[in-house]
């Protein structure tokens, strides 16, 4: 499965390029819609912290949450993937679907979902076991390879994609925890992939690493945009600039604005929007 | 504004190294008093430890006297041993040998024992009675053991260390004034005679007790007393003690830690284990008497109702403990683990448990090893009673090491027991360091850093 992705990468690089973007926006037009959230509350306890979201996230599009710290970006966020059935005390109102189906659907199970929308969290996470075992786990898991063979495929053609394997072949026996940083953020979200969701949530993902280590993480988003739906929180107003098409502006707890990204940058509708863009506050 | 508060200031250098001399002066005082304490510490285990190691480790050594056993046919009257015929069933013949190893048993085994010894001492032959004090009473079983074994014997004359007399042994190593008068004496005159006599022609010599490790408890025959049943008792008992109180435990931390609500019910049970945790163990004991014994009707003094009891007891500690181990694991474990679709319970036993095991494991090993030095409770369930063999299942009395302890400790011959006590403290205190070095090598092998 993995590997004919691969192919279809490899047919598209080989397009002239006026073609493929011709391709290009007419995929555009034909993007279907992923994901929709309406009227999406959540509440801590008793303390709310979404009053109310609705957005509509579009197939293989790179989405990016702006706003200023606190105003429920990761708590939205969480709601795509249910990471918030995790905490204690969190409640969650309103629908979401996926595809066609609501994913707070109580026939809906939470680990097949969860296998649909990987995340990546803002601190790297790997498994304290080697490198290997951090992408094979996912793909055991939900008995995606039959054969070892397959499994070391897997792990091989997450690692490309997610631009590790260079740095990391000759040492896949050695613990996750054991690489650097930006390695770690890569190899999180290798072990994202490995699994081969549909959308995949990043929650500031360079937060914690340096502008080469981030430009690389970019690159990657770039590259997998092409396979993949994805939501990423940022507070860096360059990094949404650059990686998404679309971007929205949350404050306090409510979704201000979405739009293309050019024009939520250069173009804001909402006052506070502005206000944030030009650093007034935030 | 500023410059002028900052001008009236006298400057920083001079303000630290007037408050520094203090500082360093209250740092060296607070170093030199954790020494001290550590130093006494040091000193109450070193005092104890001498005091235990000095008297215990010459009770390993034991008066034992070489004799020429000439294992006499006319004394050795036994019938040849039964050999197993053609259509005997299995039953039947066990009959037979049994019965002819009671006979083997009639022997007048001291008979010889003496016969040898007037070897050495011909006045024995004289004074039977005197004779009979040399050699402690248990070792004819010895010799009723090599005919059983070995009928061919029988005419043939064999060396054999003998233990002596418990008093013998307390005689020869000194610890008995020997100018106390003759009535004080626990041996008469001419014993004490002969012993000197024997000691110094070198066949009475102090030899390595091996009975002290294979022989059960013993009262008519004390020098051959061992900590064999005990062992075996204290070792049941840890048995149960692992396979009830680890799973148990450990199944009751991960619920209450990673999967029940927390709600004022999971506070109720917390408090309460904590609470278990410090009752008094003689306590314990009481309840395994009630429950154990009175309602489930399992055997008094059996070590596998000691098992229960010390699990009851241990299990609060490898909760706490587990638990404790569990909250260390980083919360960002669990939820890489959830991201990518595992359910609770595989992250829990993917990735979290086996994360904990070297604190499991510690804090599980402490607490065994507490178990295993528990006396209080066992007292109330019986395992103080005299036990005279190795018990073979949990479900056979039993006596427990500390217990044994207990026993030996209030013998009528301290002279002798003092001694053997220590040496039974000695293997309680090595058990007790294996165990705990156990615990220390299993964290080291088990640890993963991140
Ligand atoms: N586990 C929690 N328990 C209680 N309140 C929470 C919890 N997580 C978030 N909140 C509250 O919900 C609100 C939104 O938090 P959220 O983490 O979604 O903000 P954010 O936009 O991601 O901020 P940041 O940019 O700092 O990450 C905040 O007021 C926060 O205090
Ligand atoms: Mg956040």
């Amino acid at each position: 499965m993995v590997t004919t992705m691969k192919s279809d990468v490899e047919m598209e690089l080989t397009l002239v390029p006026d073609v493929s973007g011709l391709l290009h926006e007419q995929s555009e037009r034909s993007k279907r819609i992923k994901m929709s959230a309406s009227d999406v509350k959540v509440f801590y306890g008793e303390t709310q912290a979404l009053h109310g979201v609705s957005m509509e996230i579009m197939e293989n599009e790179v989405i990016s949450f702006i706003g200023p710290s606190g105003c429920g970006k990761s708590t939205f966020l969480r709601c795509l993937n249910r990471m918030n059935d995790t905490i204690e005390g969190a409640r969650v109102e309103g629908r979401i679907i996926l595809d066609d189906q609501n994913i707070y659907d109580t026939a809906l199970d939470v680990v097949q979902l969860r296998a649909q929308v990987g995340m990546v969290f803002q601190k790297p996470n790997p498994f304290p076991k080697s490198i290997f075992e951090n992408i094979a786990y996912g793909a055991r898991l939900h008995g995606l390879a039959e054969k070892k063979a397959d499994l070391a495929d897997i792990v091989e053609s997450s690692l490309r994609r997610a631009g590790l394997w260079s740095e990391v072949k000759g040492r896949l026996d050695q613990p996750g925890t054991g690489l650097s940083g930006g390695q770690q953020q890569r190899l999180c979200i290798a072990r994202a992939i490995a699994v081969n969701p549909e959308v995949i949530l990043m929650d500031e993902p360079c937060s914690a690493l340096d502008p080469i280590a981030t430009s690389v993480i970019e690159e990657l988003i770039d590259e997998l945009k092409r396979n993949f739906t994805i939501i990423i929180v940022t507070h860096n107003m360059q990094q949404a600039a650059r990686v998404s098409d679309r971007t929205a502006f949350f404050h306090l707890g409510d979704l201000i604005e979405l739009e293309k990204t050019a024009d939520i940058f250069t173009n804001p509708k909402n006052k506070r929007t502005e206000d944030y863009i030009t650093g007034r506050f935030g | 504004m500023s410059t002028d508060i900052n001008q009236k200031r006298p400057r920083i250098a001079d303000q630290v190294s007037a408050s520094l001399r203090r500082r360093h002066a209250r740092e060296r005082r607070f170093r030199l008093l954790g020494l001290v304490a550590t130093l006494l510490g040091l000193t109450f285990v070193a005092i104890l430890f001498a005091n235990i190691f000095i008297k215990g480790i010459p009770a390993f050594w034991q008066a034992s006297i070489t004799l020429d056993i000439y294992f006499d046919p006319a004394i050795v009257s036994i019938p040849p041993e039964p050999v197993r015929e053609a259509k005997e069933s299995d039953s039947d013949f066990r009959q037979r040998r049994v019965s002819w190893e009671n006979e083997v048993g009639m022997v007048n085994f001291n008979r010889l024992i003496q016969n040898a010894l007037t070897a050495k001492i011909a006045e024995a032959a004289d004074y039977p009675r005197d004779a009979a004090r040399i050699v402690t009473s248990g070792e004819r079983l010895a010799l009723r053991d090599l005919v059983i074994k070995n009928p061919g014997i029988v005419g043939e004359t064999r060396q054999m260390h003998l233990l002596t007399d418990a008093n013998i042994d307390v005689w020869l190593k000194g610890n008995i004034d020997r100018n106390l008068p003759d009535e004080q004496q626990q041996l008469s005159a001419r014993v004490r005679d002969w012993a000197d006599q024997l000691y110094a022609d070198g066949i009475i010599k102090m030899r390595f007790s091996t009975g002290l490790f294979t022989n059960p408890d013993s009262r008519s025959s004390l020098a051959s007393a061992g900590l064999r049943g005990a062992f075996m008792g204290s070792l049941y008992m840890m048995l149960v003690v692992i396979a009830l109180s680890i799973p148990l435990g450990v199944a009751a931390a991960v619920y209450l830690e990673e999967f029940a609500p927390r709600n004022r019910m999971t506070d109720i049970i917390e408090v309460n284990i904590n609470n278990l945790a410090a009752v008094p163990s003689i306590i314990f004991g009481l309840l395994g008497a009630a429950v154990f014994i009175n309602y489930f009707k399992l055997p008094l003094s059996a070590s596998v109702v000691g098992g229960l009891v010390l699990t009851l007891m241990t299990m609060p500690t490898v909760i706490i403990a587990t638990r404790a181990a569990l909250k260390t694991i980083p919360p960002s474990i669990r939820q890489a683990a959830l991201g990518i679709g595992a359910s609770p319970t595989q992250a829990v036993f993917h990735h979290v448990l086996p994360l904990a095991v070297p604190g499991i494991l510690t804090g599980s090993i402490i607490g065994i090893a507490q178990a295993l030095g528990e006396t209080a409770p066992l007292l109330l369930i019986g395992m103080n009673a005299f036990v005279a063999s190795v018990p073979a299942s949990p479900f056979d009395q039993s006596n427990a090491l500390p217990v044994q302890i207990y026993l030996w400790q209030g013998n009528e011959l301290r002279n002798f027991f003092e001694g053997r006590t220590a040496a039974a403290i000695v293997v309680l205190l090595a058990l007790m360091l294996f165990l705990n070095g156990l615990a220390i090598w299993l964290r080291k092998r088990f640890e993963t850093r991140w």
